[in-house]
């Protein structure tokens, strides 16, 4: 009864999205019945469709759980996207510096193995992920400053800093292109149908998704069954009422913006080390910014935004289709969805308390 | 020395085309977050305004009445923004970041359906474009006339005084019996139209025709210059020239010959770029006199019962 109490006002939203888009799918001149199952439809009729939509979701895993976190603590992170740009750069940085060869022996070159450096580049996203959460998260606690407003700042802020490093410091001279050399081989993480025969080998879905739901695990446990997520809650749901327990909400304003910024940087895991295998300046789809629609959709919940994410995935991908196979409707359809979406659960919120 | 001067006057008009949406968006900003409301919408209102006017003006050749038609999108736009967070007391930060979504797609997808260019709209002659005097646009100087006819609003009439009021004490507003929800809607829908009237300059002005996202930014630009402001429209004004001049800067140097640093290497724009996102951080976290902001922003009011 709880579960089906907690997903009633996100399949409202839902059905809400889907009649308001179909009005304006009508009044364009497409039929919205076929649109929507265009939009729909390949993410379930072939085994490609299925890995194609997981792989779509999860950087929005990432980005949905690092809104959440910060969701819980009573804090709006619009600032994912800032965090997973420089964290995909750092991991792309660590790919880089310490894929080439280490020292040589004679004429041999000694090489980093990976089990060494696929930790080392992952550490470097959430670290430095990790940073660029925790500076608004710092501002908030020591100054008071709205971590709404900084987080949106420091999003262009980070996308300028990497622009220029990418640059002047680790573009291929006379590539077109704004992006870095490629990361060592050692830095790679495997696609899953390297090992899993039953994945498509033309889907690039990589162990990033598996990450993904260990951090769906990892953030549930975190947050009910330890006195740290215990005390990070009880900030998000009355500060004052926290303090008056002992617990210092500016520390876990701190930690809280922290470890979504980190979350929010193991997009680059995926991205970096298992898709793209270098930095490309303009890799997000403004995955941050979707985060906040997966955290509302999926009421802060880890598991909650696992399926919000797998939504939201299969939709990006079902745009595609929309895009091809349809006379007007473009993918832009898709953001309409999404809009409407947090419209709704944001208006609905104050009954679903 | 003639170079420099002329360098510095192309720089000084640039700033003004370039700070123009940002003074029409943040002058609205301004009489919605002095009513208690945060408004990060800014950015997908001035898009609405944008599509509007680009539409209207191509399909009427009129610049005029493509700019009011696009005002009054802003202001239907901003009232879908007050009804979520003033009667359904939604997140304000929520809510508006999805108007600005709504911004991206709704346009994108209309354009692709009229015009069969998924994400922008045809391109209008320059007759039909809101014309320049003295190299001036003429919504530049509407931008310039209206920040003394804002200030005096929001200074000198019961207006202006509700809406502070309603910002500051909402309580205490109501008390002396102002309407605290309609005060709100009005100055929710006021940056609504504003906005708008930025955003058409924009696709009408600036640029001839709309394309997706084209703001890109400039609605949180203007946020920012807002903050920076402390929510007062003369300040209001110098912060978004000095945001124009910042953009104008790091498009001049862009490939400038004149443009090196001492040892001969150019400058980086990006550093330029981010100057008012950095600026805005030291503002806020009060390094430069305290940023206050309205009392009651953000606070959804309930009458007591």
């Amino acid at each position: 009864m709880k579960i089906l109490r907690e997903a009633l006002y996100p399949l409202i939203a839902v059905a809400a999205a889907f009649v308001i888009g179909g009005v304006i799918i009508f009044l364009i001149g497409d039929d919205p019945f076929t649109t929507f199952r265009l939009l729909v439809e390949n993410s379930f009729i072939s085994r490609k469709g299925i890995f194609e939509t997981l792989h779509y979701a999860t950087p929005l895993i990432f980005t949905g759980l690092a809104v959440a976190i910060a969701f819980r603590c009573g804090l709006l992170n619009i600032g994912a996207e800032g965090q997973l740009y420089v964290a995909a750069f750092a991991a792309a940085w660590v790919g880089i510096k310490f894929g080439g060869p280490i020292f040589a022996i004679g004429e041999y070159e000694v090489f980093l193995p990976a089990l060494i450096l696929v930790p080392m580049c992952i550490a470097a996203a959430v670290i430095v992920g990790g940073f660029w959460g925790f500076i608004p998260g710092f501002l908030k606690a020591k100054f008071g400053s709205h971590e709404v407003i900084n987080t949106i700042m420091l999003n262009f802020i980070a996308i300028g800093l990497v622009s220029y490093f990418t640059q002047y410091y680790y573009k291929i001279p006379g590539d077109p292109i704004l992006q870095t050399a490629p990361i060592g081989d050692a830095a790679t993480i495997p696609q899953l149908h390297t090992f899993l025969p039953f994945v498509p080998s033309d889907v690039p879905l990589n162990v990033a998704f598996l990450l993904a739901i260990l951090m769906c695990l990892a953030m549930y446990v975190f947050l009910w069954k330890t006195k740290w997520g215990y005390e990070l809650r009880a900030v998000g749901e009355n500060p004052s009422a926290a303090e008056y327990g002992g617990i210092s909400p500016k520390k876990q304003i701190i930690v809280a913006m922290t470890i979504s910024g980190a979350l929010a940087g193991m997009v680059a895991v995926g991205e970096v080390l298992g898709f793209r295998h270098n930095y490309y300046h303009g890799f997000s789809a403004e995955w941050g910014f979707w985060g906040i629609a997966v955290a509302l959709l999926g009421r802060n919940h880890p598991f909650g935004v696992l399926l919000a994410a797998i939504f939201f995935g299969m939709l990006l991908r079902g745009g595609i289709f929309v895009d091809a196979f349809t006379e007007h409707v473009s993918k832009d359809l898709v953001e309409v969805l999404q809009a409407i979406i947090i419209l709704f659960v944001a208006s609905m919120q104050k009954f679903s308390k | 020395m003639d170079e420099v001067f002329v360098t510095f006057t192309i720089l000084i008009f640039s700033a003004i085309r370039l700070g123009t949406p940002m003074i029409f968006a943040a002058l609205g900003g301004m009489f919605s977050e002095r009513s208690g409301v945060i408004n990060i919408a800014l950015e997908g209102l001035m898009l609405g305004g944008a599509f509007t006017a680009a539409v209207v003006t191509y399909e009427l050749s009129n610049p005029y009445v493509g700019f009011l038609t696009a005002l009054v999108a802003g202001a239907l736009l901003a009232s879908i923004f007050a009804v979520a967070v003033i009667k359904f007391e939604a997140d304000q930060v929520v809510a508006g970041f999805g108007i600005n979504i709504l911004m991206l797609g709704v346009p994108a997808l209309l354009s692709g359906a009229i015009y069969d260019a998924a994400g922008s709209t045809e391109q209008i002659a320059k007759e039909y474009l809101l014309p320049e005097f003295a190299r001036l646009n003429v919504a530049s100087v509407l931008a310039f006339a209206l920040v003394p006819v804002a200030w005096y609003v929001l200074y000198k009439t019961p207006f202006g005084l509700r809406i502070r009021a309603v910002g500051e004490n909402p309580e205490a507003a109501d008390a002396a019996g102002v309407k605290v929800l309609r005060m709100r809607y009005l100055g929710v829908i006021l940056s609504g139209v504003f906005a708008a009237a930025g955003g058409a300059y924009l696709s009408i002005g600036q640029s001839s025709f709309f394309t997706k996202g084209m703001s890109a930014g400039k609605g949180f630009i203007a946020l920012a210059a807002l903050i920076l402001a402390k929510w007062r429209p003369f300040h209001v004004l110098v912060a978004c020239l000095f945001f124009g001049f910042t953009e104008a800067l790091a498009i001049q140097l862009q490939g400038a010959p004149w443009a090196k640093l001492p040892g001969g290497e150019s400058i980086p724009v990006q550093f330029i770029e981010i100057i008012p996102y950095v600026l805005t951080i030291i503002v806020l976290a009060g390094f430069i006199g305290l940023s206050r902001a309205p009392k009651a922003l953000g606070i959804p009011y309930r009458k007591e019962k």
